[in-house]
């Protein structure tokens, strides 16, 4: 007699313990859809935004862009080139195996020895990794990078599974074996990337989702409609004037978070017969050019006043911002003159790259008609973004509008623009004093110093030699049901699921 | 019919060879190196574009890329996507299903709106019901697929909450939830054939309703319903036939702007996805892919036309 109301609450109870966990399904648009989820071999920025879920690092960052130890506890410089790290205990990857220094190891050297690495330039200096004890890893450099902690809170830093990866060699990103929060669960191409709750992680208290579906929805007006309707809780890189549209909208929140990158001109200075331009050949030009710009009227304009006006690569997020190096006033004026001193009366020609999308050919626009004011005929040639590419490393451009995601230590944001042998140096700019003061900078382990050197730097390569102008730091801008809390946003742009729950 | 078949058949084999040669050739033309693409952040490197130039063999002269390829795909191997490494024919046969789904689907709502509409508005020429259907099939080619699909989802998903706003449920899973998710881009993209087959229809029913057969049938006291559906369609529907594998082949090679803005993973999102990226092997997989359905469909056509006429079985 009394079985039946037991049962039937053991019955009712299940379905509870069910729905919630069906409750807890979190639903993400992103923006693009990832390339191959291989810590290891993958490239796209929306893919770290997938890592977050599922593969931890040794280092994460944290809000004001600090390292702070995830799968490592502690850290110690020995010397400038020498790193002790400590990992955590008790941490298992998904397949059941057990982190440690072994695996540490086995991920690094993968990331420096596996064709295809992605990482191998960010780990360059790295000579040896040396297992100290199974908690214990020692890194090695060949020269003092203050840089290097920085590369190890993002995907040089994830570990995964030596049994998993060994298996499935270059097929390990159809099925990635880490130790995050989450499990791979399935991956249809350009659908969805679905995860899982992994109940041994090691910070499961902080947990609170059963599955993660990540859903790849490119159109922007599609994106919105999924959040409004409801189809999905949480959308990335929303346009600014998404806000207004859902100002109204009780059920959703806005964030917009200032990022790590920037938007700005990259001018070709020395990269073949197309540096031969007034542009390319003289300061005072380049200089001109950027006084015939007000930066916050073309933000005003093309984001409705959103991001923030620049003049350096350093977002103002990071403590490496040079306070003292902002942009300076429009002075149509002064830029004219310049103009003559340079002995141009004639307006100055000047073609401007721009990727083929609605907001920066835009922003082209805008550019253009400032810059005719000054004396400029500015001719804009967009370009679908991957013909841009090839043609910005061929020297095929006098100015491009490019942008870049950023990174959280500024050598990122920095480095591999300004050296004369920087990868993505397109322009083929060349100091000798900035390589040396960009090298001194990497290896200076003292914060203030470091800083002043940065200062230095953005006074000599930009201030003075005008190689870029850089115009603003973009926001993310996240949208996201009010049924979720915990969300904390991270100028880096990742959505951690840590503490994230749907009411 | 059987040596009718063989000859078709034996026409196919050059064909694709022919469109092979065409898909490889045209895709050196496109600007950008996929090599600095791929590279990312490192494209600045030289030696890391020449390590991914060697690793995809694109440092080879072309007729040596072309045979490899080739080569490999007569063994049934199309390759692996560069960007995302997977099979291309896994992403191929992955692809299929979702887009035959909804160019059947598409093509049901279009032959459904557009043979009834034409078939009227031809037996009720310059009435009412004839200007309405004009009207219909004038609104279906003429209105963008981008912006009724914005305007649906607007409406059925954002103000009524009735159909989910994007995204895909394959029909084994769920075949409620994938009809719900199908729907939407079902109908954007079948209303603009159905406005294509509704104008086809009527043209061809006002000339087969104009022709001495009919005037004999209904000379010979037939009641108008036998003239319409037994004479005049059955003629009408040759020319009907043609345009529908046509527009089926079109709907099979994958609806590029409705399946990005649906977010429906079928094959047009997979090619365009692809060119941007410039994966390769996956363009090269589809579009050859696609060009066997549509060399397989106008095969089914010629068959359609001996089951519909029997004088061109004779021939």
């Amino acid at each position: 007699m009394s079985r039946f109301p037991l049962a039937a609450c053991l019955g009712l109870a299940a379905l509870a313990v069910s729905s919630v966990a069906q409750a807890q399904h979190l639903r993400i648009a992103l923006r693009e859809d990832p390339d191959i989820l291989d810590p290891t071999l993958s490239r796209t920025y929306v893919g770290r935004i997938v890592y977050m879920g599922m593969c931890d690092k040794l280092f994460d960052i944290n809000e004001q862009l600090e390292p702070v130890p995830q799968l490592a506890t502690a850290w110690r410089w020995e010397d400038p080139q020498s790193l002790l790290i400590t990992l955590r205990q008790g941490v298992r990857f998904h397949d059941g195996e057990v982190m440690d220094a072994e695996a540490v190891r086995y991920s690094l050297n993968r990331h420096l020895t596996m064709q295809g690495s992605f990482r191998r330039s960010e780990m360059g200096g790295v000579t040896a990794i040396e297992v100290v004890d199974p908690q214990t890893v020692r890194i090695r450099l060949d020269r003092p990078n203050a840089a290097f902690l920085a590369t190890l809170t993002d995907r040089a830093g994830m570990i995964v599974s030596p049994k998993a990866a060994e298996a499935a060699g270059r097929n390990f990103g159809n099925n990635p074996v880490c130790a995050g929060p989450m499990r791979f669960v399935e991956r249809v191409a350009q659908e969805r990337i679905v995860l899982e709750r992994f109940p041994e992680y090691w910070d499961a208290g902080r947990i609170h989702l059963q599955r993660v579906t990540y859903l790849p929805i490119p159109d922007n007006t599609v994106r919105l409609a999924n959040l409004q309707s409801g189809a999905v809780e949480f959308g990335e890189r929303m346009e600014p004037d998404d806000l207004r549209a859902i100002q109204r909208n009780r059920n959703l929140r806005g964030v917009p978070v200032e990022e790590l990158g920037y938007q700005g001109l990259q001018i070709n200075i020395g990269n073949g017969p197309r540096a031969n331009t007034p542009m390319g050949r003289d300061a005072r030009v380049r200089e001109a050019f950027e006084l015939s710009l007000d930066r916050a009227a073309i933000v005003q304009v093309v984001y409705e006043g959103m991001y923030t006006p620049t003049r350096q690569p350093v977002p103002p997020a990071s403590s490496f911002h040079v306070r003292s190096f902002q942009p300076e006033p429009r002075n149509v004026n002064r830029a004219r003159e310049l103009l003559r001193a340079a002995g141009h009366t004639a307006p100055v020609p000047v073609e401007l790259l721009v990727p083929n999308n609605p907001d920066l050919r835009q922003a082209g626009e805008v550019i253009q008609a400032m810059a005719s004011e000054a004396g400029f005929e500015v001719t804009l040639r967009a370009s679908e973004f991957a013909s841009a590419l090839q043609g910005a490393v061929r020297g095929e451009f006098e100015v491009f509008l490019l942008g870049w995601s950023g990174r959280t230590d500024p050598d990122g944001n920095i480095y591999a623009f300004m050296h004369s042998t920087g990868g993505q140096n397109d322009g083929r700019y060349k100091n000798e004093e900035v390589d040396r003061l960009l090298e001194a900078a990497r290896a200076e382990g003292d914060v203030e110093k470091r800083k002043d050197l940065y200062r230095q730097i953005m006074e000599l390569a930009l201030g003075r030699d005008r190689m870029r102008i850089y115009l603003w730091h973009r926001k993310n801008v996240m949208i996201h049901s009010t049924r979720l809390s915990g969300y904390r946003p991270n100028p880096d742009g990742m959505i951690r699921l840590q503490d994230l729950r749907l009411n | 019919m059987l040596p009718f078949l063989l000859r078709r058949l034996g026409q196919i084999l050059p064909t694709l060879a022919i469109l092979s040669f065409l898909i490889f050739g045209l895709q050196q033309l496109m600007p950008g190196d996929p090599a600095v693409i791929l590279a990312g952040e490192e494209r600045g490197d030289p030696a890391v574009l020449a390590q991914i130039r060697a690793e995809l063999r694109l440092d080879r002269p072309i007729w040596e890329q072309y045979l490899y390829w080739i080569g490999n795909v007569l063994q049934g191997d199309f390759g692996w996507s560069w960007r995302i490494r997977m099979p291309v024919s896994e992403l191929i046969l992955q692809k299929l299903p979702v887009t035959a789904q909804l160019a059947v689907m598409s093509f049901v709502i279009a032959v459904l709106i557009g043979v009834p509409a034409g078939i009227l508005s031809a037996t009720r020429r310059d009435r009412p019901a004839d200007w309405l259907a004009n009207g219909i099939a004038l609104f279906g080619i003429s209105t963008p697929n981008f912006w009724l699909g914005i305007m649906m989802i607007l409406l059925f998903s954002v103000q009524l909450g009735w159909l989910p706003p994007s995204g895909y449920v394959p029909l084994w899973e769920d075949p409620v939830q994938s009809l719900a998710t199908t729907i939407m881009p079902a109908f954007v993209l079948g209303t603009g054939v159905a406005g294509v087959l509704m104008r086809h229809t009527r043209a061809a029913m006002l000339t087969a309703l104009s022709q001495d057969y009919v005037r004999t049938a209904r000379a010979k006291g037939l009641a108008e319903k036998v003239v319409i559906w037994k004479h005049a369609l059955r003629n009408a529907l040759i020319p009907v036939v043609t345009l529908g594998t046509i527009e089926l082949g079109r709907l099979l090679a994958g609806a590029v702007l409705t399946e990005q803005i649906f977010t429906i993973p079928g094959f047009g999102k997979l090619v365009v996805d692809a060119v941007f990226n410039r994966d390769y092997p996956v363009v090269q997989g589809v579009v050859l892919a696609t060009a066997l359905i549509f060399v397989l469909l106008s095969l089914v056509a010629d068959l359609l036309y001996l089951a519909i006429n029997p004088r061109l079985r004779q021939a």
